[in-house]
């Protein structure tokens, strides 16, 4: 599906395959939007913020719908074939994927909530950084998608090590907090529940690269040689 | 022997009209092998030449080789009439003899080899030939009747017992399905299943889906020229070439 083929012969098929992409950006677009909304709530404890990122989530879940029923429309009237094909079913996990994200978001922003009815345990440093690596591996991930770019998917797999690793600091961190104070508890508990959220966002990111990697290659790259960690 | 029948260094004109170049192709047994391609690209001529009904066009011809279990149906010494019969063939259009009945039509391949037959061992082959077309059941209280009377996908199925009476090794379709509804077509494609394992068949279709459904092995001709040949499902979800890839995701010309 790359931007120098040829168009196809049917201008409907062709069309509608381009739908797809535009509708798949868009809503690659809304989450980014999501992930950096909740941060921000949680930074500048925004509760109103929070509550918004909570309430849009019907909107990336409606466009979850929706990409899912112009794929299952393209295969059922147009046959894909090799390409096309991975385009769509590649299309069909990418829409899971950013859906899950969008859920993440919104599991942040609840955990925001309920820390801003507390005081501040702690400086947001971190967390902000994790989110940032985070966000960019989910927007490279895109742009690999939209640009067919194989290579740069790759980049955004290598890079989930980095969120692991930032997820493991802070769960020690959070850790020395509570044994030192138990009254820290429900805080930190809560700040390690948003790492974890974090961790679980760069995970689908490296999903979409893996499954970009398959679409331009028509090669499984899932499951093989890195262990994914939970 | 890995392979039934194979075309080597195979080129096929039409007077000054090169129509095939130079295809090198292997069918192994019982395995259904699918030629694809764009109208024009060669797929009927290279059935055609598979079992030398090329040459029978007036100043077609053909050069290379095609061997069947390793022997050149194209030596000197070989009579096109045996080949026709080992290797048999289904034609676009069902193509029953409209005059004659049911049982005569599916005989009428023994009676033109002079193969000469008492009624019972006629009748048994008959039989058989209509069984393994899927046709039995649906004929056996009328096979006097003629052979036009049927619809157009069992006249097509009579075709099919039609080449099988005079029991061949190998089995060219050439478009079976193009005149058949989809239920009709269906049946064929469930057929063609079930005489691969006693044949190996060699189907040309214009239906990419038809080819994904029921074919191991596709082939991609265009322009006279084999420019891909590999396992279907590898064909349909991934090919290797760039031509394959436009022409299977429907992006012509």
């Amino acid at each position: 599906m790359d931007i120098l083929q040829p168009q196809h012969t049917n201008r409907q098929y062709e069309e509608d395959l381009r739908a797809v992409r535009g509708s798949l950006l868009k809503m690659g677009g809304l989450v980014e939007r999501q992930i950096a909304e909740a941060m921000e709530a949680l930074v500048s404890r925004d509760t109103p913020r929070a509550r918004e990122v909570i309430a849009r989530d019907t909107e990336v879940n409606r466009m979850d719908l929706d990409i899912d029923e112009q794929c299952i429309r393209l295969l059922a009237l147009h046959q894909p074939a090799a390409s096309d094909l991975r385009f769509i079913t590649t299309g069909l996990k990418i829409t899971t994927d950013l859906e899950r994200i969008g859920d993440n978001a919104v599991n942040i922003s609840e955990r925001v909530l309920e820390l801003n009815e507390e005081p501040q345990l702690k400086p947001y440093l971190d967390l902000p950084r994790m989110a940032a690596a985070a966000q960019s591996m989910l927007k490279d991930s895109l742009d690999a998608f939209l640009r067919d770019d194989a290579e740069l998917a790759g980049k955004v797999i290598e890079r989930d090590d980095d969120v692991d690793q930032l997820n493991y600091q802070m769960y020690r961190e959070l850790l020395s907090y509570m044994a030192e104070d138990p009254h820290t508890i429900p805080r930190a508990t809560r700040l390690l529940f948003i790492s974890k959220y974090l961790e679980r966002i760069a995970d689908h990111a490296t999903n979409i690269a893996e499954m970009v990697v398959f679409m331009v290659k028509g090669r499984t790259i899932r499951h093989m040689d890195k262990k994914k960690h939970e | 022997m890995a392979e039934k029948l194979a075309t080597r260094h195979l080129s096929a004109y039409f007077g000054q009209l090169c129509a095939l170049h130079d295809i090198n192709l292997a069918f192994p047994p019982n395995v259904v092998t699918a030629i694809i391609g764009p109208s024009g690209c060669g797929k009927s001529t290279l059935v055609r030449c598979l079992n030398r009904m090329h040459e029978v066009v007036p100043g077609a011809r053909a050069e290379g080789e095609v061997l069947l279990d390793g022997d050149n149906i194209y030596a000197s010494t070989v009579d096109p009439v045996m080949v026709r019969r080992r290797i048999g063939m289904v034609f676009q259009k069902p193509t029953p003899f409209p005059t004659m009945s049911i049982e005569d039509n599916v005989a009428a391949g023994l009676k033109l080899n002079g193969v000469a037959l008492r009624r019972s061992e006629r009748d048994r082959i008959v039989e058989r030939s209509l069984r393994q077309a899927a046709l039995w059941d649906e004929v056996k209280e009328r096979l006097r009747r003629p052979g036009a009377s049927l619809s157009g996908g069992q006249q097509q199925r009579l075709c099919v017992a039609r080449a099988l009476a005079v029991e061949p090794e190998v089995l060219l379709m050439d478009e079976p399905c193009s005149a058949l509804d989809p239920i009709s077509t269906a049946r064929i494609e469930e057929l063609l299943l079930e005489l691969k394992t006693s044949y190996t068949i060699v189907l040309v279709t214009h239906n990419m889906q038809q080819a994904a459904r029921t074919a191991d092995l596709t082939a991609f001709l265009y322009a006279g020229e084999l420019i891909e040949f590999g396992e279907t499902r590898q064909i349909f979800t991934n090919p290797g070439r760039r031509e394959t890839e436009d022409y299977i995701t429907g992006r012509f010309g």
